[in-house]
């Protein structure tokens, strides 16, 4: 970080101080030598001169406008003369100093540079992970909402002050420092904490294609081990971030196509699909299954387009509403913005069993499905939400699936950024087919209900699971994972969660892991289930009286001196093994 | 020619000037080193400390360092001044006088200073 940068606005504020000063310098010295060199009297009528220590003591008090009065003596008439001068000098000399200042303070540019400061003082402070958001838009807002619940720390870079504004108005329990300016400068995330040893990863969600491909490519060469995560709404950026190593690349529009063609052709997997991503404190409702047959779709843009293609892909009739016609031809069209009856009928609304509607405007798209259901109320509604704000309005409309662009990105990130472990399972969901997500839905859903499972993945090293690892380590390594899951206070119970993804030190993989499976060290375990079960379990790995009592049902003695006297040698060669 | 330096120039080694003036004579005599050229000493220094703020250049903040410098020991020179005349009552005596005298002594060193980054400057200077 430049060092220069921080000492900028102290700079600044001296240069512009430097005429009020000088003037006061001189209507102090002007003062003072008047007053020394000007004969007063002193009590017995004898004439006197003020020295510079009584010259300097009443100027102080008469500039500043307290005014003591005439000491040590009465002054002469001539001395008075002088001090209606010095009076009037010094005041327009504290005047015009006063000004300067204030308008400095006021100054657009001198602020901005104060918080500026301020903010890269915060981020230096840091001592705890955080994670760099760019963009604080729809999306930056709900990540840094669930960042907020799960108890990690955000840091905010957005181009919009009213935005910066609005962060501070929406109250988080941790306090987020956050910046007014260009992500897009290298300077700027340098400043936000990118090269921060705190850094735990950087989010591009800013609205503007180039200003994510720019923060990617800072991402890339600066900190280069840093998780990045980027927005891209058009196939080139996307390519481009790609091409210099960006891993985790998201178009909403593009992932909306896909989870659409899923929910179309395998719904049990897009519930899966959506009830593991789902955000925090969330019920995940689940919808009638895409019937099939002839759809609408209003608003032909990237997102309709992606939308198309992806009903295109499953054999599905798509009749497209706009005002323009679509660039490829061979396309059934009809002209018209769907708000109208003429425009919906035209396009066959009367036997369509779909319609979506995907403008970038929240109102038509409301007006569009609220009259297509009145004209077919059997119809299958998609909706897409721009705003969060409009959130009141598409819950009062009962719409079988309502996409909000901004919630598909959200989810996505925070599953990368805080269970990395989760990705490879969300994979495994698109590639299985129908009737094992089917399975697996009612297993988990009858287990943990609808609400959005709390979802973490727990490796098995000494710092995680210090307790388990010496239990590896010595002669006896079978440890089962059904034994691992019982509850720490009545094992007979097992804990409310269940394993559904393990990775081996080696990089083989399991699938649903059975009960029976043994655990090795520097597994990687994905965990499903309640928070309780989360604490309950990191007791176990941690604590060596309860992981015993957990997997043999036995109570071991606490202390030192206990376990000496029963002759447990075991856990003394355990620890022994410990670094 | 750059009226800015000249303004910067002037001062500073005005400043040099007058606090050698008061420095120079007996150290311990009142009469050598008049309390006047010690006040304009103070305020050229006071007013070539302003001028150099705000400069952030590495010589700048040198400059501005070896001012504060004399800024301070001729406060300090000041104080001491007051001290003896109005707080003890005895006027000039010679040991004020000598600690008066010597640390605008002091002060002298760092106008000095100043003037020789002034003149490395300068001759840094191309053109």
């Amino acid at each position: 970080m430049n060092p220069d940068a921080h000492d900028s606005t102290f700079f600044l504020l001296l240069r512009r101080l430097r005429a009020p000063l000088i003037a006061l310098i001189l209507v102090y010295a002007i003062a003072l030598l008047g007053l020394t060199l000007i004969p007063g009297v002193d009590a017995e009528g004898q004439p006197i001169q003020k020295s510079f220590f009584h010259a300097f003591y009443f100027m102080s008090y008469t500039a500043t406008t307290i005014g003591f009065g005439e000491v040590p003596h009465e002054f002469s008439e001539t001395q008075r003369l002088w001090v209606i001068v010095c009076i009037y000098l010094s005041v327009v000399g504290w005047a015009y100093f006063i000004g300067v200042l204030l308008s400095l303070l006021q100054d657009h540019n001198f602020r901005r540079a104060v918080r500026q400061q301020r903010f890269a003082r915060a981020i230096q402070r840091l001592r705890e992970p955080f994670y760099l958001v760019c963009g604080y838009g729809e999306t930056g807002r709900l990540i840094c909402g669930a960042l907020d619940q799960t108890g990690l720390r955000a840091v905010v870079i957005e181009l919009n002050e009213i935005r910066v504004g609005q962060l501070e108005l929406d109250g988080y329990q941790i306090d987020i420092p956050a910046l007014a300016a260009d992500a897009g400068q290298p300077e700027i995330l340098k400043l936000a904490g990118l090269t921060h040893r705190c850094c735990q990863g950087v989010l591009a969600l800013t609205n503007d294609d180039s200003a994510n491909l720019a923060i990617a490519i800072a991402a890339r060469l600066l900190a280069p081990g840093l998780p990045a995560l980027c927005r891209a709404e058009t196939v080139e950026t996307a390519t481009n971030m790609a091409s210099f190593g960006t891993r985790h690349i998201i178009n909403p529009f593009d992932k909306f196509g896909r989870y659409l063609a899923l929910a179309l052709h395998a719904p049990a997997a897009y519930h899966l699909l959506a009830w593991t991503t789902g955000l925090p404190g969330t019920v995940i409702k689940r919808h009638r299954d895409p019937p099939r047959g002839h759809w609408l779709l209003c608003g032909y843009g990237r997102f309709g387009k992606v939308l198309v293609t992806a009903l295109e892909r499953e054999d599905i009739p798509v009749t497209v509403i706009d005002y323009e016609p679509p660039s490829d031809s061979g396309r059934r069209w009809v002209r018209g913005d769907g708000t109208g009856i003429p425009a919906l009928l035209e396009a066959g609304v009367q036997q369509a069993v779909g319609i979506i509607a995907c403008t970038n405007s929240d109102v038509n798209n409301l007006s569009v499905v609220v009259t297509a259901r009145e004209l077919n109320p059997q119809l299958f509604v998609v909706l897409r939400q721009n705003l969060q704000a409009n959130q009141a309005l598409f819950a009062a409309f009962e719409s079988d699936v309502t996409v909000v662009p901004s919630q598909i990105i959200g989810r996505e990130c925070l599953a990368v950024l805080t269970t990395p472990l989760l990705v490879p399972f969300l994979t495994q969901i698109k590639e299985r087919g129908e009737a094992w997500s089917y399975t697996l839905l009612e297993q988990l859903t009858e287990r943990f209900g609808w609400e959005t499972p709390n979802i973490w993945s727990v490796r098995v090293t000494a710092v995680e699971a210090p307790a388990l690892l010496n239990r590896l380590r010595p002669t006896d390594p079978t440890v089962a994972l059904g034994d691992l899951l019982r509850d720490p206070h009545d094992r007979e119970q097992f804990l409310e969660c269940r394993a559904v993804h393990l990775t081996r030190a080696n990089e083989s993989t399991v699938l649903l892991p059975h009960a029976h499976t043994l655990i090795q060290p520097g597994d990687h375990l994905l965990l499903i289930g309640r928070d309780g079960a989360r604490q309950d379990l990191e007791l176990t790995l941690n604590n060596e009286n309860t992981l015993d009592y957990v997997l043999s049902g036995r109570e071991i003695p606490g202390g030192w001196v206990w376990g000496w006297l029963t002759g447990d040698r075991t856990r003394k060669t355990a620890a022994g093994n410990n670094p | 020619m750059n009226l800015e330096k000249v303004i910067f120039g002037f001062f500073i080694v005005l400043a040099a000037t007058l606090n050698f003036g008061f420095f120079i004579g007996d150290i311990d005599n009142p009469a050598h080193h008049d309390v006047y050229e010690l006040f304009a000493a103070i305020v050229v220094n006071l007013i070539a400390t302003v001028l150099k703020f705000g400069d952030r250049t590495h010589i700048g903040a040198i400059h501005l360092s070896t001012s504060l410098v004399a800024d301070l020991q001729l406060i300090a020179a000041a104080l001491v001044w007051s001290y003896g005349v109005h707080l003890t009552g005895q006027g000039m005596t010679p040991e004020i006088t000598a600690s008066v005298v010597s640390l605008s002594g002091g002060a002298l060193f760092a106008n000095v200073v100043s003037i020789v980054i002034l003149i490395a400057e300068t001759i840094m200077q191309k053109r």
